[in-house]
């Protein structure tokens, strides 16, 4: 065994010195692709001692992920390693041989997966895979690590785990999944978790459960933990340091409720400010900070700063490459501004026209009609939807999944109405009934007085022109055999909106204007572009016919938080401009309440709340709804530290055989008899505050 | 690489042969279609590249070896194995392209329809591609062949038969793979009509496989033939085909030159067709690509 204790050496003399269990020195991955060397992990040097937890964090394409499966050299062809060092545990992970580095994997250091429906083996069971995992590394026996295994699936969280054990993923949800993995990851009492964006695929209620677990796994175990994730609130709930990377390089380094309160790199400042705040809603302030262009081409990437075409506080010096360096006691960041002493002002609130943000246009673009403001638009009424599930016997009763349970909602002319929900409540079924896409089961869709629920797809097809759609996945919702320009000018065509191909064209550089793409996007196809550009595409589609109407399913959930940030900006700009009426569907609250007039909350196919954004926020009325709200992570560690979380145990019930009455009550923690027998009516509590709960705000 | 020039990395790793991933990339699929594009040239120009014709008899100048006068040897009736290989060119290419486009055009269509109308009309279809494939599809195609009697297009009809339920399955899966897609919601959403919505958008994006599976399948046909051939159905006696000319030289052990040569034309062309097949996999879908 070599020393232990490999000291860091003098440049990075921060309060960490000594005994890092991990000290990664000058790492450099490099993609050797057919247009040339990816450089995607550009000279990245950190340690984290014993028990630390150590946030990454960074936009898709800034190398935190390529970083984290360097470390257990877990890259392959055409992705190599090569230069620096990692030191874990005293030994350099890069020279170990394949046999040594095999006592590391699993042993010394655990990973935990974004995607937990495809990080477990399908076919064998939670057993087979965790009693592997301890007894591969020969320190105990089957039975041993049986019983071991599980212990840890009851820390983790998992009820029964003696049945669990014998179950086969398959059987569990994605936040149980989750839990497993993490009851795999420490079965060998690793020194070191690393986890990669452990919580991006699950919703926010099971986030907070999954990041309340690493916290309490870190305190109980002394793991040191690298968590990586694009979202900074998760970041501050769980870690004490945070390391931000841009273009392969990091970028700042320090305390992370520091560098939150006070970022010194204009990345970071960007990151931070581009998230819509749960807590902190400015009414009137619809515009968030966003910063312009795309990271740099990673086959060509800028002699000079590599911020620096997309940076605010740009100065001459910017020209050259700056080193990361000191600025603060424990805080280092890669900026000339900051290195000579400068701050990062907070950006100016009255970005965008506050003033008449409110006051939004009465003009129906293009408009035959003028419709006035306020005029219903849209009335659900008892809609329900139920899909039939494929028989398992022959002579089985048919089963149904009951997507949707009764939803009424009116949407009126020029409103945004936010729809939210953990994934299974119908949120995407519903849209998809609005838009007739699905024909609900029962009930009635008025739209424009005329009701479309069971009508023919012949007699929706004039109402389309007013009514549209975009959708969550950019890189799915685009016709990928089509050029942007056919994408564009087919509806106009079909729907006779323009009358020859000259209209036609001219119609389409109108529309890539207003989205903000170049003219010449028309000519080339959808995989050409980034996802946020795609997005815009996606909503210039919706936009052509012209509608009044635009349903929004998740459309910026798939996209980095500046991106997220621009689009938002676009849809609230396009609003006030043609006076459109959105449907904005989305998991995340702090986005929802930040675009949306009205929200409705959505619980297993139920309304559970409807109110004004600022009141739903500020005075929730329906259990669920505080949970949800009390779930997401703020990136603010004071604020965080000093919130009162109200932990959501359990998981949704099974939309197949949902619970009779109230659908939350089986989580409900106010629940009482009557909540079994009797579905509470969606009623109006207060003014324009509907709330469907026998107890309405005593929770 | 010049990167490490540029930053002073020590231990620049190059990636694992460059050499073997461009020529898995270029060099097999290119070599494939070489070959194919070779047969092609001879099966059109055949008369021209040999003084003999391939059905003249001389008995005289039987079971020769290979020779200046005869590069491949002659047959048990003196007629030269090289020009008979040349002509049997032509039948094997045909018929191998013909089964396959034909049976892809049908089978897509079948899958097409089965996809998109779901219900009755999928179940029954789908069933009797079942039926069809539960055959081991050299056997049916042999019974098929001789019912109807010897010869070049009886044949292509059997395997016409049994060649079009694999392009129905896949046709089917693709289209049900493409319909879930958000772009056929959001033509929906447009209003299009399911017809518009099937040949403008859901097929343009199922037809990548389909391609693929057609290019690697026509030296499977072509060997299929030439089983049936040697098993004497396919051609009538003295046209040359290669499948018909092993079976003749089957029993010839010391005169190897007969069945040898008709042997290795089939093994070059079906292994082309599979070169280049994998050329067209991974043109068409760099995901599958193996580094």
């Amino acid at each position: 065994m070599q020393d232990l204790t490999r000291i860091s050496s003098a440049e990075t003399a921060t309060a960490q010195d000594g005994a890092a269990i991990l000290d990664v020195r000058d790492l450099r991955t490099y993609f050797y692709t057919d247009e040339g060397v990816v450089r995607a992990v550009d000279g990245i040097s950190y340690s984290v001692p014993p028990g630390e937890t150590l946030g990454i964090v960074g936009e898709s394409g800034s190398g935190k992920t390529v970083a984290a499966l360097s470390l257990m050299r877990l890259i392959d062809d055409p992705a190599r390693i090569v230069g620096g060092e990692i030191n874990f545990d005293g030994r350099d992970v890069v020279k170990l041989s394949d046999e040594e580095l095999r006592k590391i994997r699993g042993g010394g250091i655990a990973m935990v997966f974004q995607d937990p429906m495809t990080s477990l083996n399908p076919v064998l069971n939670i057993a087979r895979q965790l009693v592997e995992t301890m007894v591969v590394h020969g320190r105990l026996t089957e039975e041993q690590a049986l019983e071991r295994a599980i212990k840890l699936l009851g820390r983790m969280g998992i009820t029964a785990p003696e049945r669990a054990v014998d179950s086969y993923p398959h059987q569990f949800s994605g936040g149980m999944r989750q839990r497993v993995m993490l009851a795999m990851g420490f079965s060998n009492e690793p020194q070191l978790l690393i986890a990669d964006e452990p919580t991006t695929a699950l919703d926010v209620t099971i986030q907070a459960q999954i990041l309340e677990l690493i916290v309490e796994l870190n305190r109980d175990f002394k793991t040191a933990i690298v968590l990586i994730s694009h979202n900074l609130g998760v970041i501050a709930s769980v870690c004490s340091r945070v390391v931000v990377m841009y273009a392969g390089e990091i970028v700042e380094e320090g305390p992370t409720e520091k560098i939150l309160a006070d970022p010194r790199h204009p990345y970071t400042w960007a990151l931070i400010n581009a998230v819509p705040r749960i807590d902190r809603h400015v009414p009137g302030q619809r515009r968030l900070v966003t910063i312009d262009g795309t990271p740099p081409d990673p086959l060509n990437m800028p002699a000079g700063c590599r911020f620096a075409a997309r940076c605010p506080f740009r100065i001459e010096k910017c020209e050259q490459h700056p080193e990361l360096l000191e600025i603060a006691p424990g805080r280092k960041s890669r900026c000339w501004v900051t290195q000579a002493g400068g701050d990062l002002p907070p950006p100016e609130t009255s970005r965008g026209a506050p003033a008449e943000a409110k006051a939004r246009p009465d003009v129906h673009h293009g408009s035959e009609t003028v419709i006035k403001r306020g005029e219903r638009m849209l009335e659900l009424r008892n809609v329900v939807k139920h899909f039939p599930l494929p028989k398992t016997t022959l002579f089985g009763k048919q089963k149904w999944v009951h997507a949707i349970n009764g939803v009424s909602l009116d949407i009126a002319q020029g409103e945004t109405v936010g729809l939210v929900g953990e994934s299974g409540c119908g949120k995407s079924t519903l849209a998809r009934v609005i838009a007739r896409i699905h024909e609900p089961t029962a009930g009635s869709v008025l739209f424009h007085g005329q009701d479309i629920a069971h009508a023919s797809q012949a007699q929706v097809r004039p109402l389309r022109r007013r009514m549209q759609m975009v959708f969550q996945d950019p890189y799915a919702s685009l016709n990928p055999r089509m050029t942007v320009g056919d994408i564009l000018g087919e509806p106009l065509r079909f729907h006779e909106v323009t009358h020859n191909e000259k209209e036609t064209r001219e119609r389409i550089a109108e529309l890539l204007d207003v989205v903000g793409l170049p003219q010449k996007a028309a000519a080339r196809y959808p995989h050409e572009f980034s996802g946020g550009q795609r997005q815009r595409i996606s909503i210039a589609r919706a936009l052509s016919v012209r509608p009044d109407f635009i349903i929004a399913d998740e459309p910026i959930s798939a996209l980095d938080v500046n991106i997220q940030a621009q689009i938002i900006n676009l849809m609230i700009d396009l609003q006030e401009r043609f006076g459109l009426t959105y449907l904005f569907i989305a998991h995340d609250l702090a986005v929802v309440r930040h675009i949306s007039d009205r929200v409705v909350v959505l619980y297993l196919g139920s309304v559970m709340e409807i109110a004004p954004a600022d009141t739903l926020f500020a005075e929730p009325l329906h259990p669920y709804t505080r949970y949800l709200i009390s779930a997401v992570p703020i990136p603010d560690a004071t604020v965080e530290a000093a919130r009162q979380r109200l932990p959501l145990q359990g998981e949704p019930p099974s939309t197949v055989d949902p619970p009779s009455g109230c659908p939350f009550r089986t989580r409900c923690p106010i629940a009482q008899g009557i909540c079994a027998e009797v579905m509470p009516p969606v009623a109006e509590v207060r003014p324009n505050h509907f709330v469907a709960c026998h107890f309405p705000g005593q929770f | 690489m010049s990167v490490a020039a540029e930053t002073g990395v020590t231990a620049v790793d190059k990636p694992k042969s460059l050499w073997r991933r461009n020529f898995r990339r270029y060099g097999l699929p290119g070599f494939g279609a070489a070959i194919i594009v070779v047969w092609i040239l001879i099966a059109a120009f055949a008369p021209l590249l040999t003084p003999y014709a391939p059905d003249l008899v001389d008995v005289t100048k039987r079971l020769q070896p290979p020779s200046q006068m005869h590069w491949l040897g002659t047959d048990m009736l003196g007629r030269d194995v090289l020009t008979r290989l040349f002509y049997g060119a032509r039948i094997s290419l045909f018929t191998g392209i013909v089964v396959v486009v034909v049976a892809a055009v049908f089978g897509t269509l079948v899958g097409g329809i089965a996809a998109y109308s779901r219900g009755r009309i999928e179940e029954v279809t789908m069933r009797i591609t079942d039926l069809v494939l539960c055959f081991p599809p050299i056997i049916l195609a042999l019974a098929i062949a001789a019912a109807l009697g010897i010869g070049a297009v009886n044949t292509i009809i059997a395997m016409l038969v049994v060649w079009w339920p694999k392009f129905a399955r896949l046709a089917r899966s693709m289209i049900i793979v493409q319909r879930s897609q958000e772009y056929v919601e959001a033509a929906m959403v447009v209003g299009y009509s399911p017809a518009r919505i099937l040949i403008r958008h859901i097929i343009p994006n199922s037809v990548g496989p389909l391609i693929v599976l057609v290019t690697l399948d026509v030296g499977n046909a072509i060997i299929t033939f030439a089983g049936l051939s040697f098993l004497g159905l396919g051609v009538v006696p003295p046209t040359p085909e290669w499948g018909s000319m092993v079976a003749e030289g089957r029993e010839l052990i010391e005169q190897w030159w007969v069945a040898a040569f008709p042997g290795l034309a089939i093994l070059s062309i079906v292994l082309g067709f599979n070169f280049m097949g994998d050329g067209v996999r991974d043109w068409l879908d760099p995901k599958s690509r193996r580094w």
